[in-house]
């Protein structure tokens, strides 16, 4: 038995599909806790749903045990997936199984740890500022976040939907993409999936696992200056070693400036707070949810068992968010935000007419030890300055190990343009192949 | 949430007319977010979130410097046929509430 890394919240099984074929056959996947299983408790990290038992399952689940694969637990995260450590979880920090002084990363801390400890083939995580990339890096896994509309939503408890897709992890770039395969398709329950056969330039028919053949020959990979300054100098030269070796294999690298990076996780946070001001807002106690004892009227009560239910981080967000858009702020944080958004989009958009993919440290920072970054909300928000630009420009991207620094596991990501998933797989596996 | 009626409130002063740069943020600011967003805080909570949303609006103030950017999305409504289809219970759909009477959920008390 493995030592415990608290990777999970519950362990219970969903048996897969047992007449099925492929490679998902027989594969154990452990699932992010804010992805509903039915009959299975799905608490979001939080006190708040502690005893919430969703009596459905999102089109993801379903979709993986149809492929064959038995769910065998929901995963630790951050509350609501608010954090980048997996420390803000009501049931306590998972511990990264590469060296449990450190976090896991966030917010799907609970998915990567799972994997890299050996407990699930597969995981599912989230990804809505680098919640799928930042702990794959940090467990020395790889983890991909699709491009929006690629991956159904249903059944994903919202934090901030305009920036969220469910993503894959798991030990290497074609098991990781065999899931991707499984999950990835329109689905009537998310009016935001994207029917392949009608996004130009996209194809329909792509097999992403078959795009993990390492063939980088040709490739054009782009190296923006702005995702690697201020990065620690021991992460720089592991992912700057890795590149080198897909130069070795082919590539063609080529320096570029994405200067509205800058400005990507000011965005993120006003924007991914005020959606979580708005998601948030239906746990008041009375479907479903834990309610305080009150005595006080309905706003009363609500902000009491609110109160309760919410750990700090979740508290701050709420608050936040609820600032950025009220009367005399609105302007000046959230449209600016947007008007960020929008920039940051048209600078990947401008990069992509001349380079393949673009690649940098996912995290920049090595993981930290626990406890270290809890009570500086700030310095946690920091650490997410190469993951949150993918999610304002609703890009694929996917993180592959690039290496060891002092023992601790280096991230490299890769990012491509919208639907052109196989391109980062391809790329990936040529990192892996070294 | 269902009660809408001071969500459009201010929190707090508008930010123009001074140009100190520092966002400080007072606890008096806080309780007032806090209620408009339903969460009861506690005094020590206050002057945390108060020092912390300090520096997190202060760092949010380079936005500023983002230049107006014309949002091109390509956006289509999706449509479906306006058909009943199998949804939840009534059973299922009471089945995670605190409190339920007669098939219907309890809330708290109004007034």
């Amino acid at each position: 038995m493995a030592a415990d890394h608290n990777a999970f919240i519950t362990e219970e099984t969903i048996e897969g599909d047992a007449d099925a074929e492929g490679p998902l056959a027989d594969a154990t996947v452990a699932v992010k806790d804010n992805i509903s299983t039915e009959g299975i408790r799905t608490t979001c990290g939080s006190e708040m749903l502690a005893d919430y038992v969703p009596p459905y399952s999102a089109t993801v689940v379903d979709r993986l045990t149809e492929a064959g694969a038995t769910i065998v637990g929901k995963t630790n995260m951050d509350e609501f997936g608010m954090g980048t450590t997996t420390e803000t979880s009501a049931f306590g920090p998972t511990k990264n199984p590469v060296d449990p002084e450190r976090v896991p990363g966030g917010s799907s801390g609970g998915s990567a740890a799972a994997v890299a400890a050996g407990e699930a083939d597969v995981a599912l995580g989230s990804d809505t500022g680098g919640s799928v990339r930042c702990p794959a890096a940090f467990c020395g896994v790889v983890g991909i976040k699709p491009t929006y509309g690629l991956v159904s939503r249903y059944g994903l408890v919202a934090y901030a939907n305009s920036l969220e897709q469910i993503g894959p992890i798991a030990g290497t770039v074609e098991e990781a993409a065999a899931a991707l395969d499984a999950i990835a398709g329109p689905d009537p329950h998310d009016g935001t999936t994207r029917d392949l056969s009608e996004v130009e330039g996209a194809d329909p028919d792509a097999s992403y696992a078959a795009a993990a053949d390492g063939d980088v020959d040709g490739l054009t990979v782009g190296v923006p200056t702005e995702l690697f300054e201020g990065a620690d100098e021991r992460v720089v030269e592991t992912v700057e070693a890795a590149i080198a070796d897909l130069e070795a294999q082919g590539a063609e690298t080529t320096e570029i400036s994405l200067p509205s990076v800058e400005h990507a996780v000011q965005a993120y946070y006003v924007i991914a707070m005020a959606e979580a001001s708005s998601n948030l807002a239906r746990f008041d106690g009375v479907r479903y949810g834990s309610r305080a004892e009150s005595d006080g009227n309905w706003n009363e009560s609500f902000a009491e068992t609110r109160e309760e239910g919410f750990g700090a981080e979740v508290k701050r967000r709420i608050l936040l968010g609820t600032y950025a858009l009220s009367a005399g702020y609105h302007d000046k944080y959230y449209k600016k935000a947007q008007d960020a958004r929008a920039w940051v989009r048209r600078d990947f958009e401008d990069a992509f007419a001349d380079v393949d993919v673009i690649a940098s440290p996912t995290m920049p920072v090595l993981p930290f030890e626990l406890g270290e970054s809890l009570d500086d909300p700030l310095r946690m928000y920091l650490a997410d300055a190469n993951t949150t630009p993918v999610n304002l420009a609703n890009l694929p991207a996917i993180s592959v190990p690039a290496g060891e620094a002092d023992g601790l596991p280096v991230g490299l990501q890769l990012v491509g343009p919208k639907f052109d998933e196989e391109t980062v797989i391809r790329a990936a596996s040529a990192v892996e192949d070294r | 949430m269902s009660d809408t009626s001071d969500s459009t409130d201010d929190a707090g002063e508008a930010p123009d007319g001074g140009d100190d740069a520092a966002a400080a943020v007072d606890a008096e600011e806080v309780r007032h977010v806090a209620d408009l967003a339903r969460v009861r805080l506690d005094d020590d909570e206050v002057a945390a979130f108060a020092d912390q949303f300090g520096d997190i609006l202060d760092y949010f103030e380079a936005l500023d410097e983002v230049p107006e950017t014309e949002r091109e999305e390509e956006l289509v409504n999706v449509m479906r046929p306006d058909e009943v289809e199998a949804g939840l219970s009534q059973e299922e759909a009471l089945s995670n509430a605190e409190e339920t009477e007669d098939g219907f959920f309890v809330g708290p008390k109004v007034s």
